[in-house]
């Protein structure tokens, strides 16, 4: 079986790695980048768990090739933090005590982000008609949606 | 399994033409994806097309739009002059499962899966959309509606692919809306689909209508009597419930664990007027 | 909004009642924090399940040999590689079950007895090539008929699961065998004569379907044994010593042969106290001699692992024109799944428990079927026994004329209370939680056009059990502490703050982990809403121990008596009459005269935690009806509950708002649907329909602090209670906006809208 010679960039690094044309971009991150930040819940795209952005954009990972990856630049959770700082995002999910099992965490942090980055000031429902596509089966997203809204105003400086 | 990422449509379709065994068009994989792992379907071929310019772009023409088979949802949404121009369709593009699958999931793929509760197709059929077909044969467009014929059974041929859609130019006074009913909020399949896209003269009466319905037979329909319930009205009262029930009496459901044969039947009529008000408002407004 | 009442008394705490920073926060929101899939080992295997096509069929031969020729196939094992068990019932979180049927579901032996049932599996070199290993494997099955409603399974002629089923607790013991496992029954007073006494009274029959308990994760374990048959296997699991003990009696292998290390897990409720994958991959990883890693699909986890059950419930109660219950009847039907052990017990017992009645009667049945076997979920029974019973007393308090929430508190449970299952009450808080609703500013809200307002209050008991806490005191004077209840949600947090708290020293000089089976003591697993007030209880004995052994230390170095020092405000100090005689000592310089004064220090606290107090919830529900599609939307929601003392209150508040989901869930969206073919339709997240994050508003908490007093802090176990009043929240709503009272779950739109075309018709609809 010939595999793809693939090369991407994954959180500012450059990467490369060979792949079979049916393996995700998920199974790539997670089994041979050994990046297991992000999770893999339902392997069909209907939990958000396996969330990451392919050139600034909020997929699910599941649902992408590793080959599709080449060329690209992906984000994924461990890309978040800058150094030893922690993102407000991620501050805030703390603060709040927006998570429970933390199984779920890395997939809403990264499509938040996503969120904040194109709409700095959400209301309480855009917020959480964006993140639909995030399943939490601990929290029933009222601390998550809070941490949301607070890191929003915070990163407004406002 | 063979992955080719061609920048033409002539090499697309070669490939897909000349293909031995099972080949299937990549272009979000929302869908195919699922299908793959799931054992339903097993190709023995991919043909990324996202590769391909037409594809891949929203170009004013001819007064109307041609929208890219492969355009992302997302993108869609981002475009600065098509939702302002169409907003049912791009509102229907974007109701297709979560954030993250508008970020991949495109109309020719949702169109192409063949599955009669495709989000974005009663949109484009009522809004009069046609698909620019290409194959072996050279291109030909086809109306929306024509597309499908079955659950997972499309008019198109062995090798020919869908590269755009276009866009009727838009008439006065137009307006037009998709509306879904699901279980929850977000996230489900379509229980019933109703797009609809009117247009009034001067006066606020209803000049033409193309009313569609999805979700609720063996594949979307344009309901012509729908239609007929509206035009030459001011959309009154009265019409409105005639749309209702046209759209009632066009359904042929399943039961299915989605929904029920009496349940979809009735929902058909409620969202077809609710569609057609906002539609309606819409229309006033432009 | 997140309020809190009744502060109890002593709350002048330092650490307790606080909110710091989970200390296993920073891992697991940078990705860092490693779940059951997240670990690989070198050399590992890929191991996969074949899994029954069929709901009921006769395991006629099964023929291994092509898979075991295939290239990269190392091993491969059937129900032969597992010890048939006796049968013996064991307790289990708070379900029992039973070793024979175990071994039968990890591994079909006779009979496949779901769709999905486990029936060979494989450890390979790639997925690819253990999936094309199931494809060889030949399983000749007798396919037999199937029954899957519980009603159904009971009829006599059903098609028997076990030939040697003969219902438990009936007299005469039948002759015959049926699916009917048991029959239990609880009775307190009379209540034939209690129905004679009643003014009005209300019955109804009740239909739930079973639901899946939709952790986010699913089941994963990698393993790996050596040469000589020490085993290693990491899971993630509410109990890894429950694990090990499960794994080494199927494999026939002594205990300490196997250490079992919990990973992160990512959600439980009760699905992750049971065994699947774990001992399949143990005997493969011994046969392949390699590690094998497996994971379960999301579609396996829907089709194999346990739901709760779906059940049909009668319940008749009996009220006097002021409001006093004079009688109460209960009938439930709960399937199990295909072997013995639904939660029909704890769903009888919990039943009433929230009021103080003289007549109750609850009769069980616990009904296998060719489902997949039932496993707990929070509070395992109880939110479909309470759903009937509070729906019951919904409607008695329309009929009498009264005030939901002043029919309850007419009748409320309290103090001294006998409940119908046996104990008698200590301080409970069904009265402040009912209070609480009453004066909340939810309650007097004005509702909107087709809005309704429901309110639903609930029990559960919890449960204590062994407990193992290491505590040692490091040489700089930090200290380590290492608990054994894998941490769902918050635990490692709450120990921390309880340690800091006895200590009189700060959070961050205390480390708290979870060990391996290797570490500590037996640990009965997270659940039952047992951690914090157990691991919490056991941490305190072991602080405890440590401030005593370091006073035995300074004692001696001072040359006093030991009762002549004691430890106070953060250090070792002569006490009483001594006083000022030596400057006190911090755990910092007693550590550093450990090893001179006789070694070192460490709290070793093994105890079988006992007082755990039940906790009491009152919930209010608005909802609105769409009245021409019948789609129901929850619009507001407040859940109240009592929680002894929060340790850390956003974690407890968390608890009260992910149970309310959940059981928002159960209530109008989820269920296993099923074809004719006893076949799952609906095995994945698109149709499994849980809720979403805008199907929800804002979930709205109140903490009420009755303090248990068997606990060092008045802890009540909170992890339960909060999925048991929803679905009645729900459903009372929904009766108030539309008059129509629904009786079968989930209350999805094409049945709410058919009920309201044919309550139209009749006139009675509200909407």
């Amino acid at each position: 079986m010939t595999k793809h010679h693939v090369t991407a960039t994954v959180n500012g690094d450059e990467v490369e790695f060979l792949c079979e044309t049916q393996e995700t971009l998920l199974d790539v991150l997670r089994d041979q980048l050994g990046l297991t930040g992000t999770k893999e819940g339902c392997s069909t795209g209907d939990c958000g768990a396996c969330s990451v952005t392919v050139d600034g954009r909020l997929v699910c990972s599941c649902l992408m090739l590793g080959i599709e990856a080449n060329g690209k630049s992906i984000g994924t959770i461990e890309g978040m933090a800058s150094g030893e700082e922690l993102h407000p995002l991620q501050r805030k999910f703390l603060e709040h005590a927006a998570l429970q099992c933390g199984v779920c965490t890395p997939g809403f942090l990264v499509a938040a982000k996503a969120l904040l980055d194109r709409q700095p000031n959400p209301s309480e429902t855009e917020v959480r008609y964006w993140l639909a596509g995030n399943l939490c089966r601990c929290t029933g997203y009222d601390k998550i949606v809070r941490a949301v809204l607070d890191a929003a105003t915070e990163m407004r400086g406002a | 399994m063979r992955y080719e990422a061609p920048n033409s449509l002539d090499q697309a379709v070669a490939l897909l033409a000349n293909a031995s065994g099972e080949a299937r068009v990549l272009a979000g994989g929302t869908d195919l994806l699922v299908q793959m792992k799931t054992d339903l379907v097993d190709p023995v071929l991919l043909v990324d097309i996202k590769g391909i310019p037409e594809t891949r772009q929203v170009k004013e023409e001819a007064g109307g739009f041609r929208i890219g088979a492969a355009v992302t949802g997302a993108e869609l949404k981002e475009h600065p002059k098509l939702k302002s121009v169409w907003p049912g369709v791009v509102e229907a593009a974007n109701l297709i499962g979560s954030t993250q699958i508008q970020g991949r999931a495109t109309m020719g793929g949702n169109l192409c899966n063949g599955s009669p509760a495709a989000d974005s197709v009663p949109a484009l059929i009522a809004a009069g959309a046609k698909a620019s077909v290409v194959g072996p044969k050279g291109r030909r467009e086809i109306p929306v509606e024509d597309v499908m014929i079955g659950p997972r059974k499309l008019s198109l041929t062995k090798g020919e692919i869908i590269a755009s859609f276009l866009l009727p130019p838009k008439p006065a006074h137009t307006g037009e809306a998709y509306l879904r009913f699901i279980p929850r909020t977000e996230m489900d399949i379509a229980v019933v689909g109703c797009g609809v896209c009117l247009t009034l003269d001067a006066k606020g009466k209803c000049t033409a209508a193309r009313i569609a319905l999805g979700a609720v037979a063996e594949r979307p329909l344009l309901v012509p009597a729908a239609a007929a319930a509206l035009v030459g009205t001011s959309v009154d009262e009265g019409a409105m419930q005639k749309l209702a029930a046209a759209a009632s009496a066009a359904c042929r459901p399943i039961d299915d664990k989605r929904g029920t044969k009496d349940f979809r039947i009735k929902v058909a009529g409620v969202l077809a007027r609710r569609a057609a008000q906002i539609a309606l408002e819409r229309a006033r407004k432009s | 909004m997140q309020e809190k009442v009744n502060d109890a008394p002593g709350s002048d705490y330092t650490y307790v009642g606080t909110r710091p920073i989970r200390p296993d926060g920073v891992d697991k929101v940078t990705g860092r924090a490693k779940f059951g899939a997240d670990l690989a080992m070198a050399g590992q295997l890929v191991g996969k399940v074949l899994r029954s096509p069929h709901p009921h069929a006769r395991i006629r031969s099964i023929d291994t040999s092509a898979a075991e020729k295939l290239a990269g196939v190392k091993a491969v094992i059937t129900g032969k590689d597992f010890m048939d068990q006796p049968s013996e019932f064991i307790p289990a979180g708070e379900m029992m079950i039973n070793y024979r049927d175990v071994v039968r579901n990890v591994m079909a032996r006779e009979k496949a007895l779901y769709e999905g049932h486990a029936i060979a599996a494989v450890a390979a070199t790639s997925a690819a090539v253990a999936k094309q290993a199931l494809k060889l494997i030949k399983v000749d099955y007798e396919v037999l008929p199937h029954v899957i409603d519980v009603v159904e399974a009971m009829k006599p002629g059903a098609p028997l699961l076990h030939e040697d089923m003969y219902t438990a607790g009936v007299e005469p013991a039948p002759k015959t065998p049926s699916n009917v496992a048991k029959r239990i029954e609880f009775v307190l007073g009379d209540v034939a004569a209690g129905f004679k006494q009643a003014d009005v009274i209300v019955e109804r029959e009740f239909t739930t379907k079973p639901v899946h308990q939709g952790y986010i994760e699913p089941h994963a374990c990698i393993a790996s044994v050596s040469e000589d048959g020490t085993a290693d296997i990491w899971v993630t699991t509410q109990g890894h010593w429950i694990v090990r003990a499960h794994c080494a009696r199927l494999l026939g292998w002594d205990v300490n042969k196997i250490r079992a290390t919990s990973s992160e897990i990512g959600g439980g409720f009760g699905g992750k106290t049971v065994v699947y994958l774990e001992p399949l991959a143990l005997a493969l990883a011994k046969k392949a001699r390699r590690p094998v890693k497996m994971v379960m699909t999301r579609e396996e986890v829907f089709r194999a692992s346990g739901p709760t059950s779906g059940a049909h419930v009668r319940v008749k109660i009996g009220a006097k024109k002021d409001g006093r219950i004079v009688a109460a009847e209960a009938e439930l039907k709960y399937q199990a799944g295909a072997f013995a052990g639904s939660p029909v017990q704890p769903g009888a017992m919990c039943a009433y428990a929230p009021y103080d009645l003289e007549n109750v009667k609850v009769v069980g049945y616990d009904v296998v079927t060719n489902r997949p076997k039932v496993a707990a979920y929070r509070a395992p029974g109880g939110p479909i026994s309470e759903f009937a019973v509070e729906s019951v007393i919904d409607e008695l308090a329309g009929r009498i004329g009264m005030d939901p929430i002043e029919l309850r508190l007419k009748n409320a449970a309290k103090e001294g209370t006998k409940a119908a299952y046996g104990p008698k009450f200590g301080p409970i808080g069904m009265i402040d939680t009912l209070k609480a609703a009453k004066s909340h500013a939810h309650w007097r809200t004005p509702l909107g056009k087709n809005q309704g307002r429901g309110v639903a209050s609930g029990f559960w008991f919890n449960i204590g059990g062994e407990t193992s806490v290491s505590l040692s005191l490091n040489e700089d004077g930090t200290l380590s502490l290492t608990a054994g209840t894998p941490d769902i949600g918050g635990l490692r947090a709450s120990l921390c703050m309880m340690a800091a708290e006895e200590l009189k020293v700060p959070l961050d000089k205390i480390r708290v982990q979870i060990g391996d089976t290797g570490q500590l003591g037996y640990n009965f697993l997270t659940g039952g809403s047992r951690a914090t007030f157990s691991s919490g209880m056991a941490t305190v004995e072991a602080a405890r121990e440590v401030m005593k052994e370091a006073c035995k230390r300074a004692a001696k170095l001072w040359e006093l008596p030991e009762d002549a020092v004691e430890y106070k405000d953060g250090a070792v100090r002569p006490a009483g009459p001594n006083a000022g005689k030596h400057n006190p000592m911090t755990l910092k310089e007693i550590a550093g005269i450990a090893g001179k004064t006789g070694g070192p220090i460490a709290g070793y606290s093994r105890i079988n935690a006992h007082g755990a107090a039940p906790s009491l919830a009152t919930h209010v529900c608005d909802v609105e009806v769409d009245p021409e599609t019948g789609k129901v939307s929850v619009v507001r929601y407040t859940a109240i509950q009592d929680a002894g003392r929060a340790i850390h209150p956003s974690y407890v508040e968390g608890q009260y708002q992910g149970g309310v989901a959940q059981g928002i869930g159960w209530a109008l969206n989820e269920e296993y649907i099923y074809g004719a073919d006893g076949k799952m339709q609906n095995a994945g997240f698109l149709d499994y329909r849980v809720p979403v994050a805008s199907d929800l508003p804002m979930i709205d908490t109140v903490i009420v602090e009755v303090p248990n007093p068997r606990h060092p802090y008045g802890v009540r176990g909170v992890g339960e209670t909060p999925i048991v009043p929803p679905m009645a929240a729900v459903a009372n709503a929904v009766a108030n906006a539309t008059g129509i009272r629904f009786t079968d779950l989930p209350m999805s739109p094409p049945k709410v809208l058919k009920a309201l075309d044919e309550a139209r018709a009749k006139g009675t609809a509200k909407i």
